[in-house]
Formats: structure tokens, sequence, C-alpha cells
């Protein structure tokens, strides 16, 4: 399935996107075992940047340069969902004074 | 101001943008807000009056009628008009407006602004209902209607308000949903025959027949049964009924349930005659079911309210085998009765919350002997009782009368049973007017009850003069009933064949 | 239309409407006892004017055109329905109109004396004219529809005025079981009138007023209904109105607890006027009896039972209201026989001899009562001829005219009856019926005796009863006496112009006599001296007719606390637990339940959430791979 990408670098596409795959996995694993919101926090930020970087390599694909455009559009989506991340982080400390997200059931049925 | 259309809007509106009014009155203003409501609707009183004494009895269709685009894309257009039938639902529900609010003056304290305002939308949207001649117009006013009164069940009503309240709500609403996708089917089946997407009420005479037609009618029937209610779905009344203020139960019994009806013979029979001819007599024999049914769960009551709830079954009952009959007489002893029972429900209620004011109790147990402590209130409470049982000379009898004799013609079984009726609405209310008001009194708290006051006479000399009008002179409202009546029974496919009295010898 | 209009008709019924209206909502602020008991008893004077009147007026035209009639306004029209509120003259509405309208005059005089001093004066006269409205509504209808109005409204009254003394919670329930009872009878009465309309209109008539259902009997005649004859079924029917109305078997039991009402009411409602409109209506209808002979036979059986049950159960009574109760029944089952023998004319003769003496029995016992201060137990009196002499002197002419001594009036139209009933044929009716006159005897002269005769057994202080209650009950005494001979020679002919006049036989005279004679014999040798013997002596016999053959305990037993338990039953179960537990509520559990279940998914964990949104994802994305591919 790869060879309608013309291929330009010594490095091959796939890798490139099996390493967003693999940082995106990392990133979903994290996810979803670990404990500490702040560390999900920044597993989300991996998952997303996992996907920046299959962008960016797609891109590479001819006539195809706005994937570029979406990557830096969601650079400044996930600075900002940082911030509010980390805001509310902030918050739940302050109230809990716990970050384990095993305290957070509020919305338990 | 001619007689027309203008004056069947005004008395249309005019509640509604008073109740617009009465929502926006400043805070320190709120007691205004009864006074304010009651002058609207005595207001709205006139032009309906007006309407009542400009009707010509003698010509066939609507009369008052309007028809103005209203949601072009849709093809629903504003469309509002009067029949006889749909006039006396109208005049009652009018009537009977300005006497809820009155008798709530001094029972509701709280949220007085938002309290009249829903009851002043409430009445809009009754009025909407009656004089509705297109379907989608119909229906919004028939689910705009259920808002206020959920509110007035729910905010002021009695300890399990919120239960009741919220069964009022989702039984009515689940029958209205099945009414929806019906009227839908109806509307794009008929675009897809004609090409024209209309929701005009006279384009569906006959609309479908056959295994459809069944299927819709049974839709439509299922909507206003519960509305009516027909046994089985009556029992979101009692705990309605129950924990509803007065003015609520006046205007629930007393103009609520008669849509039920109202319901079936303006849409439902006339839209499917077929089905209609074929589900007639079950739905009436449910009808008569309920008369029996009705009266013995009344009898087994302890607290009043239920009790008149109960009765409500047992009424409209007998109202559903003289809608359903479609004899001439028996179509308007029922359209009669459910001004009958409008009236002398809506008083018994009215009388009911007179005594829970005074007591705050509604067990028959609580009271007796009330008829020396309160003489006045115990002959008024007396008439109500008897126009209640179908006393000849007061309005029951005449409905019961028509009724009982025109169905009789055609379902004997049917108007014997309901005859039963007239021997059980005797036993269970006179049982419960003697534990209220003979007997010593016992409970120390009933010695001293001021007797009825100013306001309270005002709200019950109107209903009274009304039943005994009724009862002495029925003819004033007959009349207009007999053209509406008969172009009923022409669109339901003609009268039903009489049983046959075999002559002997042939 | 046939008949001559005659407007006059109306102002019979005006004057006790307006007494209702005026006593009722002026009485107690501004009118004074006087005034009140003035004016009730003025209107229906005035009442009884117009009825003079319109009879006289009547009298004038010949026989065979006597008929007056007023229609005041067309009443209920409703498709093929039309009711006129109309009057109608004929003679035997005339015979029950001044009836009527004279016995409740003098009633109403006579409260006034009763009554005094009472907490609700008047409202008493206010109801009393009220009934009086009504049972002139009855009586002048010209249709039957019109008919009932008059027939449940005198039934109010009487439900009103048996519980006027409301306090007292007995004589509260005995008001409410005599209309509920009443109200059973007047099912059948409607049921009647309602295949009555059927037939009709089958046939395509569809006025209702007397002359056109008379005109066109032949159709019920002709028609049936359920395979019964329809004449029959119809004249069945309207006799289940009049058991209710004239408490006959098995309706008659309210009567009896009716007593509880004020005396003059019993007088007037329960003895005199409202009881006998069972009888009225049966001679009104009767052009459909004529078509229907069978249902003449179900008259006759009953009206004969039921006289005779009733008799045999005042022998025993304590109370004196009580015997003239039973007495009353038993009394109202002779006019049934009459008319069950096809001689209705006899009947309403009967019923106006009987409106005069039991009124005046009815009175006497009220001016016994009055005088003792409330006493009704017979044990307890005895001796009042020297105390009350005027009131024994009346009751002793009221006692004569019931046994039927003649010349007195019972013993004309009681043994008119007889002898009719003799005609027809049916002798074992005929034998009872002379059995039901001993009995009659028997038990009015024991009344008369335990009251009146021997020493005073009671502890009461006893007062004679003033001048406006003797003066209504000398002329009902009179009219005791003289009317069975005024009625055989006027009211008979007027009521059947046309009819043979009557032909007495001596022997059917001496029999019904001997039979009167034997009971007052038997009376004077066996009360107070062996009747407590025999009482004793069937202790098992005496307590059975003493408790009226405890129909009262069967009919609760098997019918009302059935039916009761029955109605508690049909809530708590079918509607609270079936229809609304199971369906309506259970509907709403089983969304709650699915609710339920579904919010075990809703864990509140964010990673839950995560993993399975990413399984879902990866059933997404398998399917659109799998579609992609295969």
């Amino acid at each position: 399935m790869m060879n309608f990408l013309p291929l330009t670098d010594s490095v091959p596409l796939a890798h490139i996107v099996g390493l967003g795959v693999a940082v995106f996995a990392a990133g979903t694993f994290g996810f979803l075992v670990r404990r500490n919101l702040i560390v999900l926090l920044m597993c989300v930020e991996l998952m997303l940047n996992g996907a920046n970087i299959v962008l960016v390599a797609f891109s590479r694909a001819p006539g195809a340069a706005d994937p570029q455009v979406w990557v830096i559009f969601m650079f400044a989506v996930a600075a900002a969902e940082a911030g509010v991340g980390l805001a509310l982080a902030v918050l739940i400390w302050r109230r809990l004074r716990a970050l384990d997200i095993d305290a957070l059931k509020e919305l338990k049925g | 101001m001619m007689i027309g259309p203008d004056l069947l809007n005004i008395a249309i509106y005019l509640p509604l943008a008073a109740a617009i009014g009465v929502a926006l009155l400043p805070r320190d203003k709120e007691h205004l807000a009864g006074p304010l409501a009651l002058a609207a609707l005595l207001l709205a009183f006139v032009p309906a009056l007006a309407l009542y004494l400009g009707f010509d009895p003698a010509l066939p269709g609507m009369q008052f009628a309007q028809d103005l685009p209203w949601l072009s894309a849709l093809g629903a257009r504003y469309a509002i008009g009067l029949d006889g039938i749909s006039l006396l639902m109208f005049m009652l529900t009018a009537f009977l407006g300005p006497i809820a609010v009155l008798s709530s003056f001094e029972a509701v304290k709280e949220h007085r602004r938002f309290y009249y305002a829903s009851l002043l939308a409430l009445q809009t949207g009754m009025l909407g209902v009656f004089a509705a001649l297109d379907l989608l117009l119909f229906y919004v006013f028939w689910e705009a209607m259920l808002i206020p009164m959920y509110f007035l069940i729910g905010i002021w009503g009695g300890k399990r308000r919120i239960y009741a309240s919220v069964k009022f709500f989702i039984y009515t609403m689940a029958g209205s949903l099945l009414m929806l996708a019906a009227i839908l089917w109806l509307y794009f089946d008929h675009q897809s025959r004609t090409g024209i997407y209309t929701f005009a009420l006279s384009a569906y005479g006959n609309a479908a027949t056959g295994g459809t037609g069944m299927l819709l009618f049974l839709a439509f029937a299922l909507a206003f049964a519960i509305k009516v209610p027909l046994w089985p779905f009556h029992t979101w009344l009692p705990d309605a009924h129950v924990e509803a203020p007065t003015a609520g139960s006046i205007i629930l019994a007393g103009v609520l349930l008669k849509m039920g009806v109202y319901g079936f013979i303006r849409i439902a029979v006339p839209f499917f005659p077929e089905a209609a001819m074929t589900a007639g007599w079950p739905i009436a024999a449910l009808g008569a079911f309920g008369v029996i049914y009705g009266s013995l769960t009344a009898w087994a009551q302890d607290d009043i309210k239920k009790l008149v709830a109960y009765s409500s079954v047992a009424h409209l009952g007998i109202v559903m085998v003289g809608a359903l009959v479609l004899e001439p007489a028996a179509v308007s002893g029922a359209v009669l009765q459910m001004v009958n029972h409008g009236l002398s429900t809506g008083a018994l209620f009215l009388c009911v919350g007179m005594l829970y004011e005074r007591r705050h109790t509604r067990l028959m147990a609580d009271y007796g002997g009330i008829a020396k402590v309160m003489p006045a209130f115990a002959a008024v409470f007396m008439i109500v009782t008897l126009s209640s049982i179908g006393l000849p000379g007061l309005n029951g009898f005449i409905g019961e009368f028509l009724i009982l004799f025109g169905s009789f013609k055609v379902w004997p079984c049917l108007a014997l049973i309901s005859l039963g009726g007239v021997i059980l609405s005797a036993v269970y209310m006179l049982g419960m007017y003697q534990k209220v008001f003979f007997g010593p009194v016992t409970n120390p708290a009933n010695k001293e009850l001021p007797d009825l006051k100013v306001r309270e006479w005002l709200c019950v000399l109107p209903l009274l003069a009304l039943i005994v009008w009724i009862g002495v002179y029925p003819n004033f409202f007959l009349k207009r009933l007999d053209t509406a009546v008969n172009d009923y029974i022409r669109l339901a496919g003609g009268q039903r064949p009489p049983f046959s009295l075999t002559q002997e010898g042939k | 239309m046939e008949g001559n209009f005659y407007p006059l008709l109306k102002w019979m019924i005006l004057p006790p409407l307006a007494g209702f209206v005026l006593n009722g909502l002026l009485g107690k602020r501004l009118l004074s006892e006087r005034t009140g008991g003035i004016l009730g008893s003025l209107a229906i004077f005035l009442s009884f004017i117009f009825a003079l009147l319109s009879v006289s007026d009547l009298l004038n035209l010949p026989a065979a055109d006597r008929l007056l009639r007023d229609t005041l306004f067309a009443w209920i029209s409703a498709g093929p329905f039309t009711v006129d509120f109309a009057l109608r003259l004929d003679p035997l509405s005339s015979v029950m109109a001044l009836v009527v309208a004279g016995v409740s005059f003098l009633i109403h005089v006579y409260s006034i004396g009763y009554m005094r001093g009472d907490r609700c004066f008047h409202k008493y006269f206010s109801y009393l004219n009220l009934f009086v409205f009504f049972m002139l509504v009855l009586v002048l209808a010209d249709n039957p529809v019109l008919m009932f109005v008059g027939w449940e409204g005198v039934g109010l009254a009487s439900y009103l005025l048996i519980g006027f003394w409301y306090e007292d919670t007995e004589k509260a329930s005995a008001g409410k079981k005599a209309f509920v009872t009443n109200r059973i009878g007047d099912a059948g009465f409607l049921a009647g009138l309602m295949l009555l309309a059927a037939v009709m209109h089958a046939g395509g008539v569809y006025g209702l007023d007397f002359s056109t259902l008379s005109a066109n009997a032949r159709l019920a005649a002709g028609a049936s209904f359920a395979g019964v004859n329809a004449a029959f079924l119809i004249g069945v029917l309207l006799f289940v109105g009049a058991t209710g109305k004239s408490a006959q078997f098995p309706l008659y039991v309210w009567l009896p607890d009716a007593m509880a009402g004020p005396t003059p009411v019993s007088a007037l409602i329960h003895a005199a006027t409202m009881v006998t409109a069972g009888v009225y209506m049966l001679s009104r209808m009767f052009f459909l009896y004529e078509a229907a002979p069978a249902a003449l036979n179900v008259v006759l059986i009953t009206g004969c039972f039921t006289a005779f049950l009733a008799a045999v159960i005042a022998v025993a009574q304590r109370d004196i209201k009580k015997v003239l109760a039973y007495s009353t029944v038993s009394q109202l089952g002779y006019m049934f026989m009459a008319v069950g023998a096809g001689a209705w004319a006899a009947g309403v003769f009967h019923l106006t001899t009987h409106a005069f003496f039991k009124a005046l029995l009815f009175l006497a016992a009220g001016s016994v009562i009055h005088g003792l201060g409330g006493e009704q137990d017979l044990f307890k009196m005895g001796g009042l001829r020297r105390h009350m002499r005027t009131t024994f002197i009346l009751t002793a002419t009221g006692w004569l005219a019931i046994s039927g001594v003649p010349p007195l009036a019972g013993f004309y139209s009681k043994d008119l009856i007889l002898e009719k009933v003799f005609a027809s044929g049916a002798g074992f009716v005929w034998l009872t019926g002379l059995l039901t006159a001993a009995l009659t005897a028997y038990y009015i002269s024991r009344l008369l005796i335990l009251a009146f005769m021997d020493k005073y057994r009671g502890t009461q202080h006893v007062h004679g009863s003033p001048a406006v209650m003797t003066a209504p009950m000398g002329l009902l005494a009179v009219l005791s006496v003289a009317g069975g001979m005024a009625g055989a020679a006027w009211l008979l002919p007027f009521l059947q112009p046309g009819a043979a006049p009557e032909h007495h036989s001596a022997l059917m005279i001496a029999v019904s006599v001997s039979a009167a004679a034997a009971g007052i014999i038997a009376a004077f040798l066996l009360v107070g001296r062996r009747a407590e013997d025999l009482a004793a002596a069937w202790p098992r016999l005496h307590r059975l007719v003493y408790n009226k053959f405890y129909v009262d305990e069967i009919y609760a037993a098997l019918v009302l606390r059935p039916l009761e338990r029955f109605a508690g039953w049909t809530f708590r179960v079918p509607d609270s637990k079936v229809i609304d537990g199971a369906f309506v509520n259970g509907t709403a559990a089983l969304f709650m339940s699915m609710g339920r279940g579904l919010r075990a998914v809703q864990t509140g964990n964010a990673q839950f959430y995560a993993i399975v949104f990413l399984a879902g994802l990866c059933v997404l994305l398998a399917a659109v791979l799998a579609g992609y591919y295969l």
C-alpha cells in the first residue's frame, strides 16, 4: 500500500508513520494504565504528537501541504488544552488533595 | 365590531397576553396578579359570550372561521372556527376560567405571578384546542396546554405533587406522541396521494380505511382515551386530582377531560369512520364498564377528592357511550353532558377546596355534622351533589337522559349497564354527603367553621345558576348543537342501525 | 293536539315553588316562625284553589272530552326526542291533584303546631312546599319524562325530610336508604321508558305525551325485546319503579325506616301522597298493561303478597309509627291488587280514602307522640283516652275507617277491591286479601287498645294538642267518614265515565265485613291479655315477625355488604394493584430498572470510558477494513 507514495528521502515513510503510531500507542497505553492526572495529561500530549508525526509524514505526499497547517493548528490547540487541563488539575488538587484518577468518580451513575 | 374571527382571536389570546403581563409584574406588585388574571378572564368572557349569542344554529359547518398561512413550508395554516360542539366546549372553558382564578385568591400564596400566568396560559391553550381547525395547530395547543398544568400540579400541589405531575405529564405525553406519529403518517400519505402538504382537518375526512385506518384510528383513540380518561387508562386522574390545587382540579375535570371526547368527535371518528364503526362498540363498552367500575371504586374512597375523581371516570364513561353511538339525541346528550360534568364536577372540586381551606384535610372521617356549622355551604353542596347524581330538574339528568335513551336504541346492553351508574352514583355521592354533613359534630376542630364568604358565593353562584338553568331549560344549549351533531354523524358514516325489536307475527 | 289549552294549570304548581324559594332563602333571616308557617300553608291553599277551579272547569266539559292541557315550553329537544314541559288535567289527575293539594294543606296547617320551636322551622316548610311542587308535577305531567322529574323530585323531598333531624346519624341513614332504594326502582322505571321510547321510535312515533303513547300502545304489544314481549317487559319495568316509590315487595324496606322523619311528613309523604305515586303511575300507563295482561298478574301477585306480609309484620310492632308504616305498605298492596285485577279506578278510589284515614291516623299518632314528649313505644302508652279526648275520638274514626267498618270510607274502597279481585277470577289472591283485611282490623285495633285503653303505663307528663293540630285532623276525620260514600257515588263514574255502575253482592259485603269484625273482636279479646301469652308460647315466631322476617338483615348480608366489599376490593386489587400497580407503574418501573442496569456502565472512571472508546474504535475500524477488503 506504500507504493503510491513517492519516497524521496532515505527514511521510508513507513518508518515515520510507524514512529507516530508507536508514540500514539504509548500515549494511549499510558492513558489507560496510569493513575496520576498529570501523567494522564502528558499521555494525551503524547497521543496528540503521535498524530502530528503521522500528519507530517503524510504531508510529503505531492500537493498535500495542508496537514502541516493542521499540525501547527494543533500545537495551538494542544497548548490551550494543556493549559486548561493543568488548571483543572490544580483545582482538583486544591479540592481533593489528590491527583489520583480513582478518586474522581463524581460522575458514577 | 362584527361578531367574527377577530372576536374569536381576542377570546383566545387575551388570556395569553394577560399571562405575559402578570408574569412581568414587579415583585412588590405581586398581590395584583390574582385580580389582574380575574379581570383578564372576565374580559375574555365577553367576546366568548358574544360569539355564543351570535352563533347561528341553523348554519352548517364552522362559524367565525379564519384561515391564514402559518408555516407555509409545511403547509400548516392558522385555521380556527367554531361549530355547535366546539362552541359549547369553548364557552364552558371561558366560563370556568374566571371561577378557577377566583377560587385561588386565598389558597395560593406562593409564586403568585407564576401561578396566575400558568392559569392564564392554560386558558389560551384550552380555548385554542377547541377552536383549532388545523391538525398541527391543534397539536400545538394540545401540547402547550400540558405544560402549565404540569406546573400547576407540580408546584402548588399537595404532598405527592411531583409523583402526580410527572405521571400526568408522561402518561398524556405517551398518548400524544402516538397521535403525532399518526398525524405525520396522515400528512405524508396525503401528500403522496395528492401532492399537497396540508394539515387542514377538513382534508382528512375518511382519510384511511382497512388495516391502516384501524391502526391510525387506534393511535388517535389511545391518545384521546388517556385524556378522557377511559378505563383502564384512568389511573393518572385520581393522583392528579388529589394533588392538584383546587383551580387545577376544576380545570382538569371541567375542561381537560373533555378534550379526550372532543378529540374523538372532531378527529378520530370523522377521520376513520370505517374503523370507528368497527371499534366503536368495544370502546363504548369500555366506557360503559367504566361507569360501573368508576362508581364502585368511588364508593371505596375515604378521600373526597379521590371519590370525585373516580366519579369522573364513571361520568365520562357514559359520555363515551353517547359520543360513539352516533344517534343524534345521544351525541347531543354526550356533548351537553360534558358541559354538565364540567359544571357539577367543577363545583364539587370547588366545594371540596373550600372545605380544605378551612380544615386542611380531605378525609371524610375528619368531618361530620358540617351541615349544622355551615348551613348555606351544605345547601350548595347538596345541589351540586344532586346535579352530579343526575336528579331530574338539574343539568345532569338532561345529558344522562338523552344518552341513555338515544343509545338504548342501538346498544341496549350498554345503555342498561350505564343505567346501573344511576343507582350507584346515589350510593356513593349521598354516602359521602352523609359522612361529611350529617350526624353530630364529633370533631372539635369542626365546631367553629365560617360559612361561605362573599368571594366563595361569587364562585359558586354562577355554577349553581347554570346547573339549574340547563336542567330546566336545556334547549338554550341543545338548540346550538343540532346541526353540528348531524354533521358529525354524517362524517362518521351515518347513523348506526337500531337493534331490531322484532315484530311478532311477521 | 287533542285536549283543550288551559293556562291555569301552571298556577297549580307555581305557588309551592314560590313558597319553597321564599321560605328557603329568606325564611330564617326575615320571616317569623308564624309568617313562615302561614306562607307555606297559604301556598298550598292557593294550589288547592287553583285545583278546584280547574277541576270545576273540567267538570263542565262533556264526559268524553275531559282533558285540559297547558304546555309551558319545549323542554328537551335533541335529535328525534322532543319532550315538552306540559301539564295535563283529566279525571285521574284531577282526583290526585285534589287529594294531594287538599291533604297537603291540612298537614301544613297541622305542622305549624307540630314543628313549633324547631331550630329549622323554615327549612321544614320549604322542603314540604318543595315536595308538594314535585308531587303536583308528577300528577299533572303530560309525559312520562316530566312525570319522572316529579317522581325523583318527591324522592328528593322525602330524602331531605326523613333526614330532617340529620344530626342523628340513624335518621340521616334512613333518608339515604329511602333515596337509594327508590333509585333502584327509578332505574327500572327509566329502563321501561327507554324501551318504550325505542319501541315507539321504531314504529315511527316520536311524541312521548300520554295521549300519543296511549294511541300507539299496540306498537309495544307487537314488539319484543330479548325474546320477551315488549309491552310485558315495559309493564314489569315500570312496576319495578312503582315498587320502589310505593314500597312494595321487594323494595318496601325503606318505608318503615322513613318514619325517622317528623310525623306530619310521614302522614303526608309516606302515607297519603308520595307512596301512592306508583299506583297513580300504573293507572296512568294502564293502556300498556291492557296490552300485556301477564304484567298485570305480576302486579296482582306482588300487591297481594306485600299486603299480607306487611300486615303480618304490623301485628307485632311496638313502635306506633312502625305499625302505621307497615299498615301503609299493606294498604298500598291493596291498591296494586286492584290495578292488577284490572280495576285501576278501584285502586285510585282506595288511594283516596286511604289518604284520608291514614293521614288522620298518622296525625293522631303525631298528636300522641307530641303529647308524650316524643315517646313512640306503644307499650309505654295506654289509657290516653282520658288524657287526650279529641285525639282519641279522631283515632277511633280512623280505626273504624281502615278496619273496613261500614259506612266509613275504608269499607267502600276495600270492599270494591276485594270484589274486583274476586271477579277477576284470582280466588287465592282474594282469600289472601280477605285474610289481610282481618289482620288489618286486628293490628289497628291493637294499636288503639294499647295506646288509648287501660291505664297509662308511661312516666312522661301528657299534654293535649293545640287546635291548629286538631282542626286539620277533624277535617280528615270527616273525610274518612264520608269519603267512601261520596266516592262511590261520584268518584268512580268521574274516573271511568260510561263504565257500568257497580253491583255489590250482599254476600261479598257480608264476607268482608265479617272479616273486619273478626279482626276487631280478636284484638279486643287478645290484646293486653292473651297476646303476650301467645307471643310467649311461640317465642321464635314472635321474634321472627317482630324482626320483620329479618328482610333488612338478609338484604344487607346478600346485597349491600357483598357489594360494598366488592367495591373496596375493586379499588384495592384491580385498580391499585393491577392497573395502576402492574401496568402503569410497572411500565415506569421497567424503564427504571433498565436505567438502573445501564447505570453500572457509568463508572465515573474516565479510563474505563477510554477503554470502551478504544474498543469501540477498534471494532469500527475492523468493520470498515473488513468492508474495504472483503
